[in-house]
């Protein structure tokens, strides 16, 4: 078997964490997404793999983890509950570890209804708090969902789950984080922050219940490349929220993609100074080559080996 | 109760084809209390396809017959003598009576007028909404009495997913967010504490993903 989490290893030695996101091609076609994977290499601790974003059908996450794994890079499957029941997600996630994948992000996955098949029918079997207590189960307890022995090679999987501290109450995304720890996530990444007072907030009751010690949090940042993509997120994507000056910059300036890369980057150096936060993850949504020059002018290059 | 909705007639005499003799057989359970499948209904729905099949110069004859609860093969035995010579009876029951009414006469060709959509009950003047998805294995003392299995987009278990934008649900701005809800009034009732113990995966194959539902009373005698 291959080694463990390298993630794991760069959060828990202390160093701030640097992931970033990748959604496989709409096609068998995986060049495109090799020669992001190559431009982002180096750059980054691991890279996510989105597992059917948006439920828009594309390469599996499975298929495109391999496929990175095969590049050098270490990849973070996302595995949602839309898709698949308790029966198929298990079976992906043996087969995932015997390929040498070690990171795993549980989530319970955009509905159906966004996507580019509306009338399928969403699984919905488990959540994605009961996802993260099976895979935890996996390595802890060594059984299946059932409570079945696992008899031998039972994964090991580093466990991520997703928060939103922009949605709803507060304080109900914070116990829910708490939930979500409980059950077995050690790191967490959040939704795209824009909304630095509410992430500060959000923060602050965060590490007043101590859950910053108890699990590795990254700060999700999407580099906004134009006034239309900020107010598509804002209007459009469910749980994003976009205050109105970062719409306004990037209304009044001469090269609004500069502006979104300025943006970018004072996000990601304002998280790294919220206590508690132990990375960053970036969603740069098809725009991956900017990814290096993020990482490297806010002081994040080179990696930890 | 079970809610209804009228299938568009030209679906409607679509399937009814070549049939010329059709008897509209009504139900006073809840797709007349839905008013969708009553008696009044049938009596709108008959003259509907009489006028349909006037237009294309065909003459049928229709009839129509009121049943108590089409769910019941006591009230279906009486219409029997009304059935002689019909080609075809269009229910206006929910998918239950529908089966009942086939299951009750081995030869008779049976058209479902409805669309059965779920268990619920009426939320406004021209509003009904769903309520229970049956999955037999209740858990609203743990959740404020708001059922997440139905209510919830996603049928989750364990609170809100993220998507959640203000109090709706991220599907539709019109849908409350369950799991807000059921937040807020154990936060009222002071129980938060259900919400925070783990629900474990549900047990799914006590409602329709475990095949035919069937429930036997020994308890019960008549
Ligand atoms: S927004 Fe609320 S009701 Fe809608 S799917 Fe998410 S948790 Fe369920």
């Amino acid at each position: 078997m291959k080694a463990g989490s390298r993630l794991k290893q760069v959060l828990q030695k202390g160093h701030f964490a640097v992931t970033c996101e990748m959604g496989p091609p709409k096609s068998a076609q995986i060049q495109g997404m090799l020669a992001k994977a190559r431009a982002v290499k180096g750059y980054v601790d691991a890279v996510n793999v989105t597992d059917c974003q948006s439920a828009v059908v594309r390469l599996s996450s499975l298929a495109g983890a391999v496929h990175l794994l095969r590049e050098g890079l270490e990849p973070v499957l996302q595995v949602t509950c839309r898709d698949r029941n308790r029966i198929a997600i298990q079976s992906d996630l043996l087969g995932a570890y015997s390929l040498g994948i070690r990171n795993v992000l549980c989530l319970t996955g955009d509905h159906q209804r966004f996507g580019n098949h509306p009338t399928a029918k969403g699984v919905f079997d488990l959540d994605s708090v009961q996802l993260v207590n099976i895979v935890k189960g996996f390595s802890e307890r060594r059984i299946f969902a059932n409570g079945e022995p696992i008899k031998e090679g039972a994964p090991d999987y580093f466990i991520g789950a997703v928060e939103n501290p922009f949605s709803g109450p507060l304080e109900l995304r914070v116990l829910r984080l708490e939930k979500k720890i409980r059950a077995g996530a050690a790191f967490i990444q959040t939704q795209a922050v824009f909304d630095l007072e509410r992430f500060k907030r959000f923060m602050s009751l965060v590490r007043d219940r101590g859950l910053d010690e108890k699990c590795f949090i990254l700060a999700g940042v999407i580099p906004p490349k134009s006034e239309r993509a900020a107010i598509f997120m804002r209007d459009k994507v469910p749980g994003i929220s976009v205050p109105d000056d970062i719409v306004t910059r990037l209304r009044n300036a001469a090269d609004p993609k500069q502006e979104g890369i300025r943006i970018a980057k004072e996000l990601i150096s304002a998280v790294q100074s919220i206590e508690g936060v132990s990375g960053v993850h970036i969603m740069a949504i098809g725009w991956e080559e900017v990814v290096p020059q993020l990482v490297s002018e806010t002081g994040l290059y080179p990696r930890p080996a | 109760m079970i809610v209804a909705e009228r299938k568009p007639l030209a679906e409607i005499v679509a399937a009814l084809g070549k049939c010329r003799k059709v008897l509209v057989v009504s139900c006073s359970g809840c797709t007349a209390v839905c008013f969708t499948g009553g008696a009044k209904q049938a009596e709108v729905l008959a003259s509907s396809i009489r006028m349909h099949y006037r237009v294309a110069g065909v003459p049928v004859n229709t009839g129509t017959v009121a049943v108590t609860r089409q769910c019941d093969r006591e009230f279906l035995q009486p219409i029997e003598h009304r059935l002689t010579g019909v080609d075809a009876v269009v229910s206006l029951a929910c998918g239950v009576g529908v089966q009942f009414l086939a299951e009750a006469f081995a030869d008779l060709w049976v058209v479902p007028a409805l669309n059965t959509r779920f268990a619920g009950g009426r939320v406004g003047t021209t509003l009904w909404e769903e309520r229970c998805r049956m999955c037999g294995d209740c858990i609203l003392h743990l959740t404020g009495g708001i059922c997440p299995v139905t209510r919830c987009s996603k049928s989750l278990l364990n609170g809100p997913c993220g998507g959640a934008a203000g109090e709706h649900c991220e599907i539709d701005s019109s849908i409350p967010c369950a799991w807000i809800h059921i937040y807020e009034r154990l936060k009222r009732a002071g129980r938060l504490e259900l919400w925070q113990k783990l629900q474990q995966p549900k047990d799914w194959s006590r409602g329709n993903a475990g095949g035919l539902g069937r429930l036997a009373r020994e308890d019960y005698s008549e």
